[in-house]
């Protein structure tokens, strides 16, 4: 069982003009077994949260405390944060030329683990879980991204979720650019990882659409680098019929 | 009639590729007068560090027992010796610096490597030469490819001293060589070398340097063509440490009509005073019609205190051509590839090793060979295990 606990976090990064602050003080809980959907717009802080807990060197933290059951994430390397069990699976996925999926996604569950897999059942769950994607065995051969279409670069990230098996999954717009069945098959891969025991999802995202596919236990409607309203499922409804004008009008 | 145009083509042709002033390659001459001690202002040396060349410029004979000389593979290919201006000694090599110049001098008998016509050769053929502290040599090598043969030619290099290397080749048409030049001298090494091919009618060739050892290391490959429809693919790549320079220069004349050549060298750097300089040069002639060349050179800046230069130079003499290009980068390491890879866990070291381990290996894969891509695979991992040390981020 694991929480991930986010108290009052404060990020800046920096710009021509000086540091500018886009988180101002967000506060979330997630605990295992839950999926929590953050919403909002463009430009609302989203994907500076999702990349701040991962620990981006371009971000920096200005106050408050991202905790996983207890320990300083924080504090914590980017590598080390993800060996204690979180992982993002990232809006833009960078190629790396040259070297393999099968290559890398050994040398990532070996640092996970730290041991590596056993090469007969791992080959066959790299393949079953490119396979449950809808990746070819021949995927494995091809350089991390590079020449990857948009949906493909999303299954591989979901292939990792699978196989590397955090605590807490941070999902930055894995729906963007996606068509319908790979928002299916991306979606099916999510519920899986679900529906194994304790795990906890924070699923960012820009639209409505995937939310029909992974249901979230509570969404969060994010705007100028703040939670603006908590709620049920029922508020993504709300969000579906009215979009984010209400929230942007009394923004400052 | 017939016989008197191709006569006025060719003579015209001859003109116009005997006319050709280009700043690209200098005058070649076996008169070692031609080829004065540089003083390093020249085009062709001015990247060279000559105080450190340890006498490899000096006209003097080499000492005796300077190498050790293996051979790789099979034997039977390495015919026997020939002297200068025996064919076809002097068919494709005519010195165009001193180093050269000197390798022919004083390298009397050239080792001569003939692959017969139609002959495949499954397995690669070569010399391993290991040279010897404190003394200089001098080598000339002539590797000949009979018309549709197709073979591997691996010179390996390594130990240390101070060697001056002519390479020549002559590939027959329709042929497909290979020549993978290896540099992994000591490194107190110093090693000058001109490799010249001369690629027949729709003849295939590929050279591919592999640099990692020596105190200076200077190659110039060259390549012209003997008739049309030629395809050279020049590959190479380097690791220099702190202290080393590693220099390759290359040249593609493209001096008959519809032939190709590819160009691509990568490189990376680490440590104080290391440094690499990379020369593509690419002449295009008026009679080269429809040709096809691209040239790419990359290099990853590991530390502080590196030098990499990195100078394409194209001259084109007839736009009635299929493609010209080339690209040239100098760069860190990519801070998104390294937070992707250490955002699943893998430490910052092995994320470093990793990236380079793919700038490598998208060379290596290109090579189609795959005992020596395991090789150079192999060869790259120590490399890297010995020398790519991680940082905090």
């Amino acid at each position: 069982m694991s929480t991930l606990q986010i108290t009052d976090l404060q990020v800046s990064v920096d710009t021509e003009d000086g540091p500018k602050e886009i988180l101002k003080g967000v506060t979330l809980t997630i605990d295992s077994g839950e999926t929590h959907a953050i919403m909002g717009p463009n430009g609302s802080g989203k994907s500076t949260l999702a990349y701040s807990i991962a620990g981006h060197p371009k971000y920096t933290i200005t106050g408050g405390s991202v905790t996983l059951d207890g320990e300083d994430v924080l504090a914590m390397s980017v590598d080390e944060r993800a060996r204690a069990g979180l992982f993002l699976a990232m809006q833009y996925p960078v190629e790396v030329p040259g070297v393999s999926v099968a290559n890398f996604l050994r040398t990532a569950k070996t640092a996970i683990d730290g041991e590596a897999p056993k090469l007969r059942t791992w080959v066959k769950d790299v393949n079953g879980a490119l396979e449950k994607l809808n990746l070819d065995s021949s995927f494995s051969a091809r350089s991390v991204n590079e020449g990857f279409s948009g949906g493909e670069k999303k299954r591989h990230e979901i292939a990792q979720l699978e196989l590397l098996d955090p605590k807490v999954a941070i999902l930055d717009e894995t729906d963007s650019g996606l068509d319908i069945d790979a928002l299916k098959v991306v979606s099916e891969g999510v519920n899986r990882f679900r529906e194994r025991e304790g795990k906890g999802v924070l699923l960012i995202t820009h639209y409505t659409r995937i939310l029909r596919y992974i249901q979230p236990d509570r969404v969060h409607v994010f705007v100028d680098g703040k939670v603006a309203e908590s709620g049920g499922p029922e508020l993504a409804d709300k969000l579906e019929a009215e979009g984010y004008e209400s929230y942007l009008s009394v923004a400052p | 009639m017939t016989v008197t145009a191709d006569a006025r083509d060719a003579v015209a042709s001859a003109l116009e590729v005997d006319h050709v002033e280009s700043h690209l390659h200098p005058v070649s001459s076996f008169d070692l007068a031609d080829h004065p001690m540089p003083t390093g202002r020249e085009e062709i040396w001015r990247f060279t560090p000559l105080k450190r060349l340890a006498g490899a410029l000096d006209d003097a004979p080499g000492d005796t027992d300077a190498l050790t000389v293996e051979t790789i593979g099979d034997a039977s290919y390495v015919v026997g010796t020939l002297a200068p201006g025996q064919h076809p000694r002097g068919a494709s090599l005519v010195p165009d610096d001193r180093a050269s110049a000197l390798a022919c001098l004083h390298a009397p008998e050239a080792v001569h490597v003939r692959v017969p016509a139609d002959a495949e050769l499954d397995e690669p053929i070569g010399h391993r030469l290991t040279g010897a502290a404190g003394k200089r040599s001098h080598r000339h090598t002539v590797i000949e490819a009979g018309t549709h043969s197709r073979a591997t030619y691996v010179l390996d290099h390594r130990g240390s001293g101070v060697h001056a290397g002519n390479v020549e080749v002559v590939v027959g048409d329709g042929a497909d060589l290979t020549v993978v030049t290896l540099q992994d001298w000591d490194d107190d090494a110093v090693h000058v070398g001109t490799h010249e091919a001369v690629v027949g009618r729709d003849a295939r060739y590929r050279h591919i340097a592999v640099t990692f050892g020596g105190s200076v290391v200077r190659t110039s490959s060259n390549v012209h063509y003997a008739g049309p429809g030629g395809d050279a693919e020049l590959l190479g790549l380097y690791f220099a440490d702190a202290g080393q320079h590693f220099e390759h220069r290359l040249f593609v004349d493209h001096n008959a009509p519809r032939t190709k050549s590819n160009v691509v060298y990568k490189g990376a750097l680490q440590g104080e005073r290391a440094r690499t300089v990379w020369i593509g040069n690419v002449l295009i002639r008026k009679v080269a019609e429809g040709i096809e060349t691209y040239e790419e050179n990359r290099n990853l800046v590991l530390t502080d205190g590196c030098q990499a230069d990195s100078v394409p130079n194209l001259e084109i003499e007839t736009g009635e051509i299929e493609g010209a290009g080339h690209a040239s980068a100098t760069a860190r390491f990519d801070d998104e590839q390294l937070f992707y890879l250490r955002s699943r866990g893998v430490s910052d070291e092995e994320s470093r090793r990793l990236v380079l381990h793919g700038f490598f290996q998208d060379l290596i894969r290109k090579i189609g060979l795959p005992e020596l891509e395991e090789k150079l695979t192999a060869a790259v991992e120590d490399e890297l295990a010995r020398n790519v040390a991680g940082k905090q981020l």
